[in-house]
């Protein structure tokens, strides 16, 4: 019997596994990153819809570690090798961490989307897991799609159209 | 969600009278100015996740215009004022008096980006000056920012002083129709009032309702 293809949804600070043919799909990405781990070999693959860059900002518990980039990566990383996936076959793609506004006297969080990116890099760099894709910063939303079989990430804009990382 | 714990009934009864002040001011300056009449939905006052707040902007992916802006003051927080597109462009048409507008247009038609972000200005000055008035608060709101893209992208930023101590957002939700708007139009103007997680205490003691800490 054939499996017919489903899109696995992640929604905002979530994170979720996919084995292929499934998809997995995070929509309306603004400042938040889409970080996408994967490997090819085993046609496996996360992605984590990070909000925040550090889990030392929150103040709340229990920790949602699907919401800031340095634990949501781990998080990612330890699900997957548990699955199955090696580590040397990892690699990584993300997109976001755009600017949605621009605001003359800005506060620390209005740059929220770099920061974002400088993290989710910095994690990957600290578990040796190679970035081959990336598409951040502008000012545009993105909704993301990523394809375990084939390695590819299609990115959706509303206004600099498609792309494919 | 610990700061969700001591937020009862009567406080979220509270916040809808906010929002109900703030707004009807607010719908009151936007029939003014666009010299017609505005229907304001009774606010509700929701606690809800994060993906439900995209949901509540018409889904995540749907492409919105949006006038965000930054309370600041005694009691911070983040206002949002969107639009479905249609309704915009329509409102947009009247003020700059053009029938022909549409957001298609290339390039950018200047002046209708900047009637739409004086007309969030507006509106959502005269939300925070009633605001302001009840409560005894000094609010002052940034310039605001207009963005016209999808709901999740643009919202999520108004989330992020809140996600630092939750998963979960208390949203101050008005919808707002024209007359004459079909009733199927289900995704309608929406005013959004996100106060910071500390702010809720400085707006409860202001009116004088006791909280726990």
């Amino acid at each position: 019997m054939f499996k017919t293809a489903e899109i696995i949804k992640v929604g905002i600070a979530d994170m979720n596994i996919v084995k292929a043919p499934d998809l997995i799909r995070t929509t309306g990405l603004g400042s938040c990153v889409g970080v996408v781990l994967y490997d090819q070999a085993r046609e496996l693959a996360g992605m984590a819809h990070v909000m925040l860059p550090d889990s030392a900002l929150s103040r709340s518990e229990p920790l949602n570690r699907a919401k800031f980039a340095n634990t949501a990566i781990k998080e990612l990383y330890e699900s997957l090798i548990k699955k199955g996936a090696k580590h040397q076959g990892l690699k990584a793609k993300l997109a976001g961490g755009a600017q949605m506004f621009q605001f003359s006297g800005s506060s620390d969080m209005m740059r929220i989307g770099p920061r974002n990116v400088e993290a989710v890099i910095h994690e990957l760099k600290e578990l040796r897991i190679p970035v081959v894709g990336q598409d951040v910063g502008g000012n545009s939303g993105r909704t993301i799609e990523f394809d375990p079989k084939t390695g590819l990430m299609q990115i959706r804009t509303v206004n600099k159209g498609n792309s494919e990382i | 969600m610990t700061f969700l714990k001591s937020i009862s009934d009567v406080h979220l009864d509270i916040l809808k009278e906010v929002g109900n002040i703030g707004a009807g001011h607010a719908a009151t300056a936007l029939s003014t100015l666009l010299n017609k009449k505005i229907d304001m939905k009774v606010p509700s006052v929701r606690v809800v996740s994060f993906d439900e707040m995209m949901d509540l902007a018409g889904g995540a992916e749907n492409v919105v215009a949006s006038v965000f802006l930054r309370i600041e003051g005694d009691a911070p927080g983040s206002m949002f004022f969107i639009l479905p597109l249609q309704q915009a462009e329509k409102f947009i048409s009247q003020l700059i008096k053009d029938q022909s507008f549409s957001f298609s247009e290339q390039p950018e038609n200047e002046l209708a980006m900047s009637a739409l972000q004086e007309l969030g200005n507006i509106l959502s000055g005269s939300y925070l000056s009633s605001l302001s008035d009840f409560t005894s608060l000094a609010l002052y709101p940034s310039v605001p920012a207009l963005s016209i893209d999808m709901a999740g992208a643009v919202v999520s930023f108004g989330l992020l002083e809140l996600s630092q101590v939750s998963d979960y957002a208390i949203v101050i939700d008005t919808a707002l129709d024209d007359e004459g708007a079909q009733q199927q139009d289900s995704v309608r103007g929406h005013f959004f009032l996100l106060p910071d997680p500390d702010s809720f205490y400085t707006i409860f003691s202001a009116l004088g309702v006791k909280i726990d800490v």
